[in-house]
C-alpha cells in the first residue's frame, strides 16, 4: 500500500512552514511552527496507517477498516500540543510582561565569553586568583 | 509479582493528585510528598530484587491482549534505573523541602512546586518501564511538561529567558520523536518495543537506517549529545538549585536510557555505530573545553554533564558486553555525582552568596564540611581512584581497548584527555572558590562572623547523596555483575522479546 499523495503534499508543506517559521526570532512565531509542525505530524501519522470505512465491528467488513490505532495516537497528540500552545503563549505573555517583547533573548554569559575571545584573554578570574594567593 | 510494575507510575501520579488538592496546606504537601517518593523508592528496590530473582516482569495494562493494549516491561537495566532514579529525587526533595522551610514563603512560594515535582517523578518511571514507542514518548511528554513548569518556577526575567530556550528546543525534539514514532508505525505496523524487535529485522536496511537517525535526532537533543547540545548549559543554571540538580541528573540520563534501548532492541549492529563514537569524542571533548572556559561554578558544571554524556554513548557505541555494561554503570555514578555537585553548589551559593568564581573564596577554611562535601564528588566526577568514576572509565577504557580499531583506539586517548581536563576544570574550582583567601567583602564577613548557618535538611540530603555517591565503590562488584548481566539481556534481545511474548504476542 503506497500512501496518499495529498496527505504527503500536506504533510511536506507543513513541515516545511513550520521550519520556517520555527527559525524566527519571535516567540509567538517560533508557537505558530511548533503548532505547524505538530500538526504535519498527525498528518504523517494518519497517512501511515491503513485506509478503510469506520472501524466499528458490524458497519464495516473486518478486511475494509481503517485502522483505528494511528487515530488514537494523533488524538494523545492533540491533547498534547493543545497544553504545550498554551504553555508556550503564558510564556510568551510573560516575557513580554517583563521585557515589552517576545524576542528569544541571547545568554549574557554567552556574550561574555565570545567577547573575551575577540579580545584573547581568558577566563576573567583567573587574575584575581593570583593577587589572591600571593 | 508484576503487580509492582506499575506502581512507581502510579504512586507519583496519585501524590501529584493529592498535592494539587492541598495547595493551601504546605505541610501536608510535603508528607505526601515525601512518602509518594518514599514508597516509589521501596517499590523499586523489591522490583529490581524481583527482577533478579524471577527474571523480566510484564504488565499489559488494561488486560488488553499485547500487541493491541500498552505494557509495561521491567527488565534488570530499567529496574536499576527506577531504583538510582528515585533514591536521587527523594534525595533532592528533601533538599528542596529544607531550601523551602528555611526560605519562607518568599522565594519558593509555589504549591505548584510539589505537583509538579511529583509529575515530573512519574514522567521519567513511565519513560523508564515503557514497553511501547509511544508510551515511551508520553512518557517523555509527562516528564518535559513538568519540566517547563519547573524551569520557569517563580517567573523571573532571567527564568523566562532561559526557560524558552530549553521549552522551544524540547518541543522540537518532540516533534522529531513523534516522527520518528509515525514513521515506524507506518514501516512496522506496530510499536511495541518486542514486537519492532523482530519486524525492523525485515526491512530494507536504507530504511532501518532512516529511522534510527529519526529517533537518534530525537533522543539525541534530550541527552544533549554534541551538536545537540548547545541548550544545556544556557538553559539549567537559572533555575532552582535542587530543579538545576535533578535535571541534571535524571533528564539527560532519560534520553540516554532512550538511546541504549533503541541501539540495542530494535537497531543491533546498525551502521549508526561509529557514528555514535565519533559523537562521543567530540561530545566529551567539546564539552569539557566548554567547561575549562566558564567563570560561574553553575555552567561549569553544565559543561562537565554535557561533556560527560560522551563517556556512556562511548559504551553504547562499542556495543560490546562490557561496554554497554560500563555504560550503565556510568549512568548510575554519573546521575548520583551530577545530581550531589549541583546540590553541593546550591549550598555554597547560600553560604558564599554567590557562584562566579570571581566572587567566591576561601570557602575550605570558612566551612570544612562544605569543602568536603564538595571535593569528594568532585574528584569522584574526574575519575579519581577509587571512586566509582574512575571505575566506570575503566571499563569503558578496557571495552574500547579491547576492541581495537584506529576509531576506537582515538576514544580511549580522548577519554583519558577529557578526564584529566575535568580533573583540571574542578581543581580549578576548589582552587578559586575554596583554597585561595576570600575576595569579596561578604565572605571576609562570614570569615569573621562564621557565615549563614546551612538549613540542617538541605545538608543531610547533600551528604546522603555524597554517602551514596562513595558507597557506588564499596558496591562496585556486585553492581558490575548486574549491569553485565542487564548488558548481556539487552545486546542478547531474546530475553526482553521472550518475556514480552510470553504475555500473548502471535
Amino acid at each position: 500500500m503506497s500512501p496518499n499523495l495529498t496527505y504527503v503534499v500536506v504533510v511536506g508543506v507543513l513541515f516545511a512552514a513550520g521550519v520556517i517559521l520555527l527559525l524566527e526570532r519571535t516567540l509567538t512565531r517560533v508557537l505558530m511552527g511548533v503548532v505547524l509542525l505538530a500538526n504535519g505530524v498527525n498528518v504523517l501519522i494518519l497517512a501511515g496507517g491503513r485506509y478503510g470505512g469506520p472501524p466499528i465491528v458490524g458497519t464495516t467488513p473486518d478486511d475494509e477498516m481503517s485502522d483505528p490505532l494511528p487515530q488514537a495516537m494523533i488524538l494523545t497528540a492533540i491533547v498534547i500540543t493543545l497544553g504545550l500552545t498554551a504553555f508556550l503563549l503564558a510564556l510568551a505573555y510573560r516575557s513580554w510582561r517583563l521585557v515589552g517583547q517576545d524576542e528569544v533573548q541571547d545568554d549574557i554569559e554567552d556574550r561574555r565569553i565570545i567577547e573575551l575571545a575577540e579580545r584573547d584573554e581568558g577566563p576573567e578570574v583567573e587574575d584575581v586568583d593570583d593577587e589572591g594567593t600571593s | 509479582m508484576t503487580a509492582l510494575v506499575p506502581l512507581p507510575v502510579v504512586i507519583p501520579l496519585l501524590g501529584a493528585a493529592v498535592t494539587l488538592t492541598l495547595t493551601r496546606f504546605p505541610q501536608a504537601q510535603r508528607l505526601v510528598s515525601l512518602a509518594a517518593l518514599s514508597a516509589v523508592l521501596g517499590v523499586a528496590i523489591a522490583l529490581l530484587v524481583v527482577v533478579c530473582v524471577d527474571g523480566t516482569q510484564v504488565v499489559a495494562v488494561g488486560a488488553w491482549p499485547v500487541p493491541i493494549g500498552i505494557v509495561l516491561v521491567a527488565d534488570q537495566f530499567s529496574a536499576l534505573m527506577l531504583v538510582v532514579s528515585a533514591a536521587v529525587t527523594l534525595c533532592v526533595l528533601v533538599y528542596s523541602i529544607g531550601q523551602g522551610l528555611a526560605d519562607g514563603s518568599e522565594d519558593t512560594p509555589l504549591s505548584i512546586y510539589h505537583p509538579s515535582y511529583l509529575v515530573l517523578t512519574a514522567g521519567v518511571t513511565t519513560a523508564f518501564l515503557s514497553g511501547d514507542l509511544f508510551n515511551l514518548y508520553v512518557g517523555f511528554e509527562i516528564l518535559l511538561v513538568a519540566s517547563y513548569v519547573l524551569i520557569t518556577v517563580g517567573g523571573t526575567e532571567d527564568r523566562i529567558r532561559a526557560g524558552t530556550t530549553y521549552v522551544v528546543v524540547s518541543l522540537l525534539s518532540s516533534v522529531l520523536f513523534l516522527t520518528g514514532v509515525g514513521l515506524v508505525y507506518a514501516a512496522a505496523g506496530t510499536l511495541n518495543l518486542a514486537q519492532l524487535a523482530g519486524r525492523l529485522d525485515a526491512l530494507p536496511d536504507g530504511l532501518r537506517l532512516m529511522l534510527n537517525c529519526v529517533l537518534l535526532l530525537a533522543f539525541g537533543i534530550k541527552a544533549a549529545v554534541f551538536p545537540l547540545s548547545a541548550w544545556l548549559p544556557d538553559s539549567y543554571p537559572t533555575a532552582l538549585a535542587p530543579v538545576t540538580a535533578v535535571f541534571a541528573g535524571l533528564l539527560t540520563k532519560v534520553g540516554l536510557y532512550a538511546i541504549i534501548r533503541v541501539e540495542t532492541l530494535l537497531f543491533p549492529g546498525g551502521p549508526t555505530r561509529d557514528l555514535l563514537l565519533v559523537l562521543a569524542l567530540l561530545t566529551m571533548l567539546v564539552g569539557i573545553l566548554g567547561a575549562i572556559a566558564q567563570s560561574d561554578v553553575k555552567r561549569l558544571l553544565s559543561f562537565t554533564l554535557v561533556s560527560h554524556i560522551g563517556y556512556m554513548l562511548f559504551g553504547i557505541g562499542l556495543a560490546n558486553e562490557l561496554g554497554v555494561s560500563s555504560a550503565i554503570f556510568y549512568v548510575v555514578h554519573h546521575i548520583t555525582i551530577q545530581t550531589t555537585l549541583f546540590l553541593v553548589v546550591g549550598l555554597v551559593e547560600r553560604y558564599g552568596g554567590a557562584t562566579a568564581l570571581d566572587r567566591l573564596g576561601g570557602l575550605a577554611a570558612l566551612s570544612p564540611l562544605l569543602g568536603v562535601l564538595f571535593f569528594v564528588p568532585a574528584m569522584n566526577l574526574a575519575g579519581i581512584p577509587p571512586f566509582s568514576g574512575f571505575l566506570g572509565k575503566l571499563g569503558l577504557i578496557e571495552a574500547g581497548a579491547s576492541a581495537g580499531g584506529g576509531l576506537r583506539w582515538a576514544l580511549v586517548a580522548g577519554a583519558l584527555a577529557t578526564s584529566l581536563l575535568t580533573l583540571y576544570a574542578v581543581a580549578r574550582v576548589w582552587n578559586l572558590a575554596f583554597w585561595r583567601k576570600p575576595v569579596t567583602t561578604r565572605a571576609e564577613a562570614a570569615q569573621t562572623e562564621g557565615g549563614p548557618a546551612l538549613p540542617r535538611l538541605m545538608v543531610g540530603s547533600t551528604i546522603a547523596l555524597v554517602v551514596l555517591g562513595v558507597a557506588l565503590t564499596g558496591i562496585a562488584g556486585p553492581l558490575f555483575d548486574l549491569t553485565g548481566d542487564a548488558a548481556a539481556d539487552l545486546l542478547e534481545r531474546a530475553p526482553y522479546v521472550d518475556a514480552v511474548r510470553g504475555e500473548g504476542i502471535r
